[in-house]
């Protein structure tokens, strides 16, 4: 994540499928246009879910995935802008 | 399209016919476009038929309904037979899994078969979905219904297998049969029978 500072963080670590697409979505719906959210995910299918989701939002820009090990575990950050 | 209305030799379209014909065309590209708004504009649908009512089967129609509602889909589950249970107020948080007729589960048949196996078999899986952070059943009908996920139950089943309205959560429809199921189906862009 380099440029856009997200306006809502979602935290969905230890949730496993669907809830991470389905408590972004959630999460998304709230957000103003321009603003832009950081899902932090454990589910290692939130990278392909995520992605499936916002390709197919109008308005859903996903505009970062990250992996990083945190604490032992593997971490998945997505940062998806509201265009609309 | 040509706009020449010029007089033709025999056998070709007369001026008057010529204008009939632009005008029909006309006609028909508005009626185009509006059928083709009518389909844009509104949202997908899917449409799930349950019918079973073990633990293990309440979870694909339960993560497909909740999936497509944050898909923006408009989601209707009609749940028969067996799948009633799913929308039960007090079985939907405790569905067994048959510990038989299953080759892939790690008891064998004979041993399944042994009275209370079920309960051990439900315990185990029932701990794994907890392990690995999977949402339980009443947990995903919650979500759902958040979502706007409508659930429907078969009137005729609710009524064959001895269930009362009241047995359902609040926001399930009941009242609904085959037919209504049916048109539903025939609106939708996706119809899957679980």
């Amino acid at each position: 994540m380099s440029t856009d500072t997200p306006t809502e963080t979602l935290d969905v670590k230890g949730q496993n499928c669907p809830m991470p697409v389905v408590k972004t979505k959630g999460a998304f719906d709230g957000l103003a246009p321009g603003a832009t959210l950081e899902v932090v995910a454990t589910d290692a299918g939130s990278m392909s879910d995520i992605k499936g989701w916002a390709d197919s939002t109008d308005g859903a820009e996903l505009v970062d995935q990250e992996e990083a090990t945190e604490g032992g575990e593997t971490v998945y950050r997505h940062y998806i802008r509201k265009t609309e | 399209m040509s706009t020449d209305t010029q007089p033709t030799p025999d056998g070709s379209p007369s001026v008057e016919e010529f204008e009939a014909l632009q005008s029909r065309i006309d006609e028909l590209e508005a009626e185009l476009a509006s059928v083709r708004s009518d389909v844009e504009d509104g949202p997908r649908k899917m449409v799930i038929i349950a019918t079973k009512g073990t633990l293990d089967m309440a979870y694909p129609p339960l993560i497909l309904a909740s999936t497509a509602a944050a898909f923006g889909y408009d989601v209707t589950v009609f749940h028969t037979f067996w799948g009633l249970e799913i929308l039960h107020e007090e079985k939907a948080e405790d569905l067994k899994l048959s510990s038989v007729g299953n080759p892939s589960m790690p008891v064998p048949n004979v041993i399944g078969a042994l009275p209370g196996m079920d309960r051990v078999t439900t315990r185990m899986m029932e701990k794994q979905i907890a392990d690995n952070g999977v949402a339980t059943v009443g947990e995903l009908i919650e979500t759902s219904i958040e979502q706007g996920v409508n659930f429907q139950a078969c009137q005729m089943t609710i009524d064959l297998m001895g269930y009362d309205e009241e047995d359902f959560f609040d926001e399930v429809e009941t009242g609904v049969g085959a037919a209504s199921a049916f048109q539903e189906m025939a609106d939708a862009d996706i119809q899957l029978l679980v």
